[in-house]
């Protein structure tokens, strides 16, 4: 188990105040003055050797992302922060937004003093707002401490941070989207590409990051990239924190090494299984996207972007939505269907018309009300959206389809074979 | 137009909220104030007793001097725009699966219990409106609704009427978890941040 000494969000919680004074006593806004002047080389370095990779969900080294942005160029450049968190189970950049503002804060100076952002624009999710006042509030904090804007930190760099609050998309938290949205339209992704860091919002350079991304840049830099890869597992460094949902005895937030094993996280943190262990049906490891993992499988596989992939699902945005042997697991899943289809943007023909055939197929299976044929069917159809769209929500409207026939099969045939001996019995 | 969208006849910013818009395009590089409309469309559906009316969007693609079908196209997009007029009380219930899970279908029904409406309606003296909507994003303290733009979290539908009740009797109940949790961390005591 992690250490607390290795914990980076220390008030994950909120047992302290948020504010600026509490911040500084935990360490934030300490010596940022200083990582600056290691200059940005220094710091992409660092990011890189940490081995972090994004904590939005497709887990792309941060580093290296950094790193595509042009050097010299004659637009201005932006950071822009994806705060615009709604992937089901998942809840932790909220808590880093209300409980350590001025880590996300001071995290947005020095990625955009690496990357040579004129500002940085934090996109949250319209609902959480109260979260965004504090975000503000926070900022008025450290620009009249001097911490941001003209020569922030004493660094003679000059850096605004402004908050941008949605207005209810999910499909917002797609890169290219919240450009757009951000840009005052629709929220509909963009081809790519070009892609972000050469022409992002307002036609210039951006990247876009992941809240907790950036909320971990102070730590690494200031403790080192070697602390931060010396956590966690090759390739899958660091901490993460986990949100764990559904029937567990105690769900919560938690910060914990990559690389847990998802029954260590569940009984430590979770409280266990509602029921215990034996109770346990399948988990959703990485949020709504992700196709789900039977109980054989959760017996030993760890929490990381490498050993979920080696078991065709995925780390995701770490949500873990538990659920027991009481769950309907066929109407479980038609309900994300539905939110896929609720939040598909409607562009790319496969995703509009894709999402909702499959929302209706699914709820036909939660009550049997099909041919075994159909089961097929609809995997088919689930490929032809997958892979076939602008964006990954295609993808991430067939990925729980098919984690659900891929291990639940029977279950999903027991319910047809069960609705046509009741309909033989009533003729 | 109007099969869609309310109208409430005339529309215009009070002067606090003119001054406070004029700042939000200030948020933004010079020539790309269309970058406001959001802020300004959810200002002007505050205004409005909490829903965006016609004159609202056609006053706010005059503001920005953008076409009113650009300004039509983000009302109608993102789904916190309310386009027909609301209860003064918006309850907005998260039914996506983690909600789910731990009892959103028991926590609508003691709403449409409690209100005597269901998901997309308002009580006939305009008090309430009930609303579905997808993940919270709270799954940990789920079930949850939003209030007046508050989370009330670990819901049952006993809170549920509890705090439904409150509302009608004109005050404002306490937001957050409604069992004895500190936000998000577990039930029962720190697993994590306990090593001083």
């Amino acid at each position: 188990m992690l250490k607390d000494k290795n914990r980076i969000f220390t008030n994950l919680y909120g047992l302290q105040p948020w504010t600026l004074s509490a911040a500084k006593k935990r360490g934030d806004w300490d010596g940022t003055g200083k990582i600056l002047g290691k200059g940005q080389d220094w710091i992409i370095q660092q990011v890189r050797d940490s081995g972090l990779r994004g904590r939005g969900g497709a887990g792309f080294p941060t580093g290296l992302k950094w790193s595509f942005m042009p050097k010299v160029c004659d637009r201005p450049k932006y950071l822009v922060v994806n705060a615009d968190e709604g992937e089901p189970g998942t809840c932790k950049d909220r808590d880093m937004i209300r409980h350590e503002p001025h880590k996300l804060l001071e995290g947005c100076l020095i990625a955009g003093f690496a990357i040579g952002a004129a500002a940085a624009y934090i996109y949250i999710r319209g609902e959480f707002a109260e979260e965004a006042d504090v975000l503000e509030t926070a900022i008025r904090e450290a620009k009249k401490a001097g911490l941001l804007g003209r020569n922030a930190c004493k660094s003679g760099y000059d850096f605004e941070i402004y908050v941008h609050r949605g207005a209810g998309a999910y499909i917002c938290g797609e890169e290219t989207a919240l450009i757009e949205s951000l840009e005052g339209k629709k929220g509909q992704p963009r081809l790519k590409p070009p892609f972000p860091a050469n022409v992002g919002v307002w036609g210039c350079p951006t990247t876009v990051n992941n809240v907790e991304s950036i909320a971990v840049v102070p730590a690494i830099t200031k403790r080192g990239a070697s602390w931060f890869s010396g956590l966690g597992r090759p390739n899958n460094t660091g901490t993460k924190v986990f949100c764990l949902s559904g029937h567990v005895n105690t769900p919560c937030n938690v910060e914990e090494e990559m690389g847990i094993p998802l029954k260590e996280l569940i009984e430590r943190h979770g409280g266990g299984v509602r029921g215990g262990w034996s109770n346990l049906l399948a988990v959703i490891p990485g949020g709504s996207s992700v196709p789900l993992i039977p109980k054989s499988v959760c017996e030993t596989v760890t929490m990381d972007f490498d050993a979920l992939a080696a078991v065709q699902s995925g780390l995701g945005t770490a949500a873990v939505i538990v659920m027991d042997k009481s769950t309907d697991i066929v109407k479980a899943i038609a309900r994300l269907s539905k939110f896929y289809m609720h939040e598909s943007c409607g562009q790319c023909t496969p995703c509009r018309e894709g999402t909702g055939w499959m929302w209706r197929v699914m709820e036909r299976l939660v009550v049997g009300d099909a041919a075994k044929a159909e089961i097929d069917k609809l995997l088919d159809v689930s490929r032809q959206v997958e892979g076939h769209t602008i964006c990954a929500l295609g993808d991430a409207a067939a990925w729980p389809i098919q984690g659900l026939v891929r291990h639940f099969r029977p279950e999903i045939e027991r319910r047809i074979d069960e609705r046509a001996k009741t309909m033989q019995a009533a003729e | 137009m109007s099969a869609v969208i309310g109208n409430s006849g005339e529309f215009a910013f009070t002067p606090a909220n003119e001054k406070w818009a004029r700042g939000q395009i200030k948020k933004y590089p010079r020539g790309r104030e269309q970058s406001a409309v959001m802020p300004l469309l959810t200002k002007a559906q505050e205004q409005n007793s909490g829903w965006l009316s016609q004159a609202g969007i056609e006053y706010v693609a005059e503001f920005l001097g953008m076409p009113m079908i650009r300004v039509l196209e983000v009302a109608t997009f993102y789904s916190m725009y309310n386009l027909r007029p609301v209860g003064k009380t918006v309850i907005e219930v998260c039914t996506t699966t983690p909600c789910w899970l731990r009892g959103s279908d028991q926590i609508t029904a003691a709403c449409r219990e409690e209100l005597g409406i269901g998901f997309g309606e308002t009580t006939a003296d305009g008090e309430f409106t009930l609303l579905e909507v997808e993940c919270a994003g709270a799954c940990v303290n789920a079930p949850v609704c939003a209030i007046r733009n508050k989370y009330y979290e670990d819901l049952s539908p006993e809170k549920m009427k509890a705090i439904i009740r409150s509302f009608k009797a004109g005050q404002t109940p306490k937001a957050g978890p409604q069992i004895d949790r500190q936000t998000s961390a577990p039930v029962g005591g720190l697993t994590t941040l306990v090593e001083g």
